[in-house]
């Protein structure tokens, strides 16, 4: 054991500058028979941006938890700053100078903003040393690097980008020298992306390491020094980012070339088929979440809602779905429909006509424990044709529904008798968007349709989409994928803060105007 | 994911969790002295050598059947109904109003009349901690504990100031009327000139508690209710987004699991004590949650574990007889199968999925 | 009613509301930590068996309730392994604990003493003497004071005084101290302790250990306090009581001492007034006894409000990215 480990913390002064931060060599990972990491190596400079991007599923998240000592590695070495480490967990990570800002937050709803960055890392039994300390570093921080945050706020009040900052400033206090962001910007506006890479940039010029895992190209192109790409548990390559271009990276991600825009022919919209007028939602805790929203959609167009997550989208599509109360009117097919009564209900809205893809298919969209067979006519399981009797439901014509929905949607494998939760996540939300659309609606509402869904899959979900469309179905969507957005719909409505807050046609806008109304700037600005 | 074959779910695992349970109870037996072979012995001598000892076994295992299916039943919507106890007591108080309020002609007539007002008794008993919860969020599990407690002060307040009959001292309800009488194994038997079960309890009730079972599992796996309610049990959020009422659902699983409960007292006051006295649940309330447990909320294992625990729980009493072993030893056993099957089940599960791993590696 | 009786009703009250206070305190702990324990009533049976027991044969009330530790500390142990090693369902659990104790202090009571699973009667050193406060004599002829002195706040058991000095004393704990942050952590978002490099498993060991020993004061005060020796199934119900105060109480440690109180209080009234007339109608002692439970479902139902629990509570703790 060299002196350097035996204080828990090597001595990264003394090291080498040339040695790398982050060297990993041979890393493999295997769970039960799926092998999510294969012979990864992979080595980051210090004061460098390194991005690693890969589908969903290529094993990104998981190499980034076998640093952290979430995971242990079947094989392979960890070199932090020259020298092998060993992280059996967490408490090795810090040590070792790694801080890790999660997709999800780690932190504590209802404590402050300085109880939780010093959660950890107090300095003696009592907390009020501790507390006073932090209170000074935040200040020094905030001036420093931008992250200001009120010390005393508690976290559930704080909005989201402010979360993250309090993410970054407890890795900070813990002296990180190694910060590692997992899909930072997926719930921030453009603005506060930008903010975050300018934090990143300032860390950088420190000397901190950073290393970016996302799914976003333009991230990547933005931000990074050095990208590695990531394909079935694979490291496929490793360039630095000026010596390459998005469609190559894509290209490496998927392993083929893939179409970054969907084929569609223009819309030919009919009658309305969706009226939305005034329609405000309060939600269980009392926060206005849909703060008078009218909009319409006609048959044979897809109308698409940009927006950050968090602003109302989800509330509204919950509403159309019968899935909570709001007070306004909806009117479907000329018909106002029951926005809190006995008939706001799922069951009802189906009976509508209006068939729904919900934004998170593991926890609505599914049954993950009921087989194939019973999550095919989830939400339908009262039409007559899956009855047998006035007492018994048809499980045979369930499986044979299943069936045929399988082949037509080429869900893998195509098994009836496969639990829900046994499919990749692009297959359960084929099984959805097979149910759903199958149900011949006159509206569908589709929330993230591609979230978590591997290309293959987006490719086919997205041709799907526009078929329906050219069926002369009237199609509402959201998305918080900006690129989803422009290339599906024909109409482009942002959302913010609950309202609209302008609306778009895809051809004769750009991201850049669309960033600035999701952030809550009208045209003018 | 699922790295164990189904029989192993289903089969190799309860077996190993019961054999744990019983490996320390008879480690138990030895450390008040006792013999665990002998008392073995003596309880399979008891509840299982003659057709008297089968007797009770059955007549158990119907009340056990009756509650075990009342907690799966609930299992299924994911809630926890540890209210069985009260709900048998309330069915036995419905059991008893039936019985007492005209002279029956034929117990055939009597029986619907009872199962209907066992089944409304205990299903309010189980609705209104259902409403408190779907409305008002208060916890169901606390809420059915303190109903047991409020359901032992109903009876023991109608023993004793409306159906204890004039000059008696015993908190109990007058003898049922004739025509109230169930058909018992040995009255049947007898007919056919076969002498068999004589001086046994079990009634025709136990046929009934099978039923129960059947209707049960087509109820769960077959009907459009069971559809719903095992959905809501998997994923409420998922249930609200097909429109499936999560107040509706758990009202409806409630009060089918507290008509369930109820109906056991077709069998123990109606069909044996013929009158209704103080605590004639005797627990059996509580055993459900072991048999619900032990049987998968599956009625037919359900109705497996229902016997085992008619055979504990007459092997039980006939060591209570013969040895210095209190009958309290049952509900030791009772509680170390709801600690292995329910609690623990991953003490066993972990090791031997390691193991079924390593054999499908090499095989 | 006099004042006498106003001030009896009073004293019994804090007798009755010490075992609810420190089953509550001891639901308090473990519930922060997020794990729920309805083994309370089972963990409470258990010590007063073996406190009741172990003071008769050592003739020390002292080594009795360090057996009452020792015994609720194992259950606790077990839910623990339960619950925290084997992330079981924690409600079933504790449902199993309950039944294990209510099973075994029969058992073990029926081997030992041959009383039909109760201890004999509990006498001198080995029940807890009443303790009275200095001057209580002295100033009971002072009049209101002299005897809120000397009968309601002097000459109760030490147990009452540790209960209630264990309020004070959780609250500072709590909310002044790293292991009271990284206590509520655990029971928020485990996952923000776990990341920050605090193990989850041994911060909520130690909690449902802290728990087992303030269920294990709980049960050694019913058997050698309020009462001279176990009977069977003596707990009655209190263990889900206390947790019915936890919920009233939010989860907080002084407000665990108010709904405790509240509970005392009704369960001194029941006792005192076995039939109270109501003019022609008479209310039945059946209906007395089945108060406290009654108002436990009516204050959940009713009076609660909007308690938000510890957000992981019930969970076992996954690791995930």
């Amino acid at each position: 054991m060299t002196p350097e480990s035996q204080t828990g913390r090597p001595d990264r002064a003394a090291l080498s500058a040339s040695a790398p931060a982050i060297e990993l060599k041979g890393i493999s990972k295997a769970f039960g028979p799926v092998q999510a990491n294969k012979d990864i190596s992979i080595s980051v400079k210090r004061g460098s941006i390194h991005g690693i991007i890969g589908e969903n599923g290529a094993g990104k998240s998981t190499l980034m938890s076998i640093l952290y000592g979430f995971y242990k590695a079947d094989t392979g070495q960890i070199l932090i700053g020259g020298q092998e480490t060993e992280i059996p967990d967490s408490q090795a990570a810090i040590a070792a100078g790694i801080g890790m800002v999660f997709q999800h937050f780690k932190l504590v709803e209802n404590f402050t903003v300085l109880e939780n960055v010093i959660l950890g890392a107090e300095d003696g039994a009592m907390l009020q040393p501790s507390i006073a300390k932090a209170r000074e570093l935040l200040t020094q921080l905030a001036q420093e690097y931008e992250l200001n945050v009120d010390p005393d706020a508690l976290i559930e009040n704080l909005s989201v980008g402010h979360q993250q900052r309090v993410e970054i400033l407890k890795a900070l206090y813990r002296q990180a020298d190694i910060l590692i962001l997992d899909e930072p910007t997926g719930v921030l506006t453009p603005a506060e992306a930008d903010h975050l890479f300018r934090i990143l940039r300032g860390l950088r010029d420190e000397g901190k390491t950073i290393v970016l895992i996302t799914h976003k190209l333009r991230e990547i192109m933005d931000v990074t020094d050095t990208v590695s790409v990531m394909r079935r548990g694979e490291m496929v390559a490793t360039v630095n980012t000026d010596e390459t271009s998005p469609e190559e990276l894509a290209e490496l991600m998927v392993g083929r070339k893939v179409l970054l825009r969907v084929d569609k022919a223009p819309a030919q919209p009919g009658d309305s088929v969706l009226e939305i007028a005034d329609l405000r939602v309060t939600d269980e805790k009392g926060v206005d979440r849909v703060k008078g929203v009218s909009l319409n959609v006609r048959a044979g167009e897809i109308l698409g809602i940009a927006g950050v997550a968090g602003n109302g989208q989800s509330e509204l599509m919950q509403v159309l779905g019968g899935m909570r109360t709001g007070s306004g009117t909806i009117r479907v097919n000329g018909a106002p429909i029951d926005l809190s009564g006995a008939r706001a209900n799922g069951q009802a809205r189906r009976e509508l006509g209006i068939a729904h893809v919900p934004e998170d298919r593991q926890r609505e969209g599914l049954i993950m424990e009921y087989f194939a067979w019973e999550n095919v006519a989830f939400g339908y399981h009262h039409q007559e044709k899956y009855q047998r009797n006035r007492w018994l439901m048809d499980n045979r014509a369930l499986r044979a529904d299943t069936e045929a929905k399988m082949e037509k949607f080429d869900i893998r494998p195509p098994l009836p008798w496969t639990q829900a939760k046994s499919f990749s996540g692009g297959n359960q939300q084929k099984i959805v968007v097979a149910r759903e659309m199958e149900s011949d609606p006159d509206l569908l509402l589709v929330g993230q349709p591609t979230r978590g869904v591997d290309i293959g899959a987006i490719e086919f979900i997205h041709q799907q989409i526009v078929a329906l469309r050219d069926q002369g179905k009237a199609i509402l969507l959201v998305s918080v994928e900006l690129d989803e957005i422009m290339s599906l719909s024909d109409r482009i409505a942002v959302m913010f803060d609950g309202q609209i807050m302008g609306e778009r046609s895809p051809t004769e806008t750009n991201e850049k105007e669309l960033g600035l109304l999701m952030a809550g700037m009208t045209g003018d600005a | 994911m699922d790295v164990l074959p189904k029989w192993a779910d289903v089969i190799l695992i309860p077996l190993i969790n019961l054999l744990l349970a019983f490996i320390i109870s008879a480690l138990v037996i030895l450390a008040i002295g006792e013999d665990p072979v002998f008392a073995l012995k003596t309880m399979i001598q008891g509840s299982l050598m003659s057709t008297y000892g089968w007797g009770y076994t059955l007549y158990y295992a119907t009340n056990f059947m009756f509650t075990g299916l009342a907690v799966a039943v609930a299992f299924h919507a994911r809630l926890f109904n540890i209210g069985g106890e009260g709900q048998a007591t309330l069915g036995g108080l419905g059991v008893a109003l039936i019985c007492l309020s005209i002279p029956w002609p034929h117990w055939t007539i009597a029986i619907i009349a009872a199962m209907i007002g066992a089944a409304a008794f205990g299903a309010i008993w189980a609705a209104v901690p259902a409403y408190l919860q779907a409305r008002r969020g208060s916890h169901i599990v606390i809420t059915t504990i303190m109903f047991n407690y409020i359901a032992f002060s109903v009876l023991n307040y109608m023993l004793v100031n409306v159906l204890r009959p004039p000059g008696s001292q015993d908190p109990a309800s007058a003898r049922f009327p004739e025509g109230t009488n169930l058909p018992t194994f040995q009255e049947f038997f007898a007919q056919f000139g076969i002498t068999a079960f004589r001086g046994a309890p079990v009634n025709v009730s136990f046929l009934l508690a099978v039923a129960a079972c059947i209707l049960v599992w087509l109820l769960i796996w077959r009907t459009r209710l069971g559809y719903e309610i095992r959905a809501f049990g998997h994923s409420e959020s998922a249930a609200v987004y097909a429109g499936i009422s999560p107040f509706r659902i758990t009202v409806i699983a409630m009060i089918i699991s507290g008509a369930l409960a109820g109906m056991m007292a077709i069998n123990n006051v109606m069909g044996e004590a013929e009158r209704l006295v103080l605590n004639s649940v005797e627990g059996a309330g509580f055993i459900g949650i072991a048999v619900a447990l032990m049987g998968r909320s599956h009625p037919f294992g359900v109705f497996l574990a229902a016997l085992l625990f008619g055979f504990l729980f007459q092997g039980g009493a006939e060591l209570g007889l013969w040895t210095n072993i209190p009958v309290q030893l049952i509900i030791v056993i009772q509680a170390l199968v709801i600690l292995f099957t329910g609690a623990l089940d991953n003490m066993v599960r972990m090791p031997l999925e390691r193991l079924f791993l390593r054999f499908r590696r090499v095989g | 009613m006099d004042f006498l009786t106003v001030l009896q009703i009073l004293d019994s009250t804090i007798r009755l509301a010490t075992p609810l206070l420190f089953a509550c305190l001891a639901g308090l702990f473990s519930e922060r930590a997020g794990i729920f324990d309805i083994g309370l009533e089972g963990k409470m049976l258990a010590a007063a068996f073996f406190a009741g027991a172990i003071a008769y044969t050592s003739g020390s009330v002292w080594l009795g309730m360090l057996a009452a530790i020792a015994a609720s500390v194992i259950l606790s142990l077990i839910h623990g392994l339960a619950s925290i090693t084997f992330r079981g369902n924690q409600l079933i659990s504790g449902v199993a604990i309950n039944f294990l104790a209510a099973g075994l202090t029969v058992l073990i009571a029926q081997d030992w003493f041959r009383q039909g699973g109760r201890t004999p009667s509990l006498s001198g050193d080995a029940r807890f003497n009443n303790i009275q406060l200095p001057f209580a004599e002295t100033l009971e002829p002072v009049p209101v004071i002299g005897p809120i002195y000397a009968e309601l706040i002097s000459g109760h058991s030490f147990l009452v005084y540790v209960g209630l000095l264990s309020v004070p004393f959780t609250w500072w704990l709590l909310f002044r101290t790293r292991f009271g942050l990284r206590l509520r952590a655990v029971g928020e978002n485990p996952a923000a302790v776990d990341t920050a490099g605090i193990s989850v498993i041994r911060l909520r060991y130690i909690a449902v250990l802290i728990c087992g020993i303030l269920c294990g004061l709980a049960g050694a005060y019913l058997s050698t306090g309020l009462q001279a020796g176990f009977v069977k199934d003596m707990s009655a119900g209190r263990g889900f009581i206390a947790l019915a105060a936890l919920i009233f109480a939010k989860w907080r440690p002084w407000y665990a001492l108010y709904a405790t109180l509240l509970f005392g209080l009704l369960q001194a009234i029941a006792i005192r007034f076995q039939n109270v007339d109501i003019g022609t109608f008479t209310v039945p002692v059946q209906f007395m006894e089945a108060l406290p439970y009654i108002l436990t479902v009516v204050i959940l139902a009713g009076f609660v409000g909007k308690a938000i629990p510890p957000r992981a509570g019930g969970e076992p703790y996954v690791k995930e990215r």
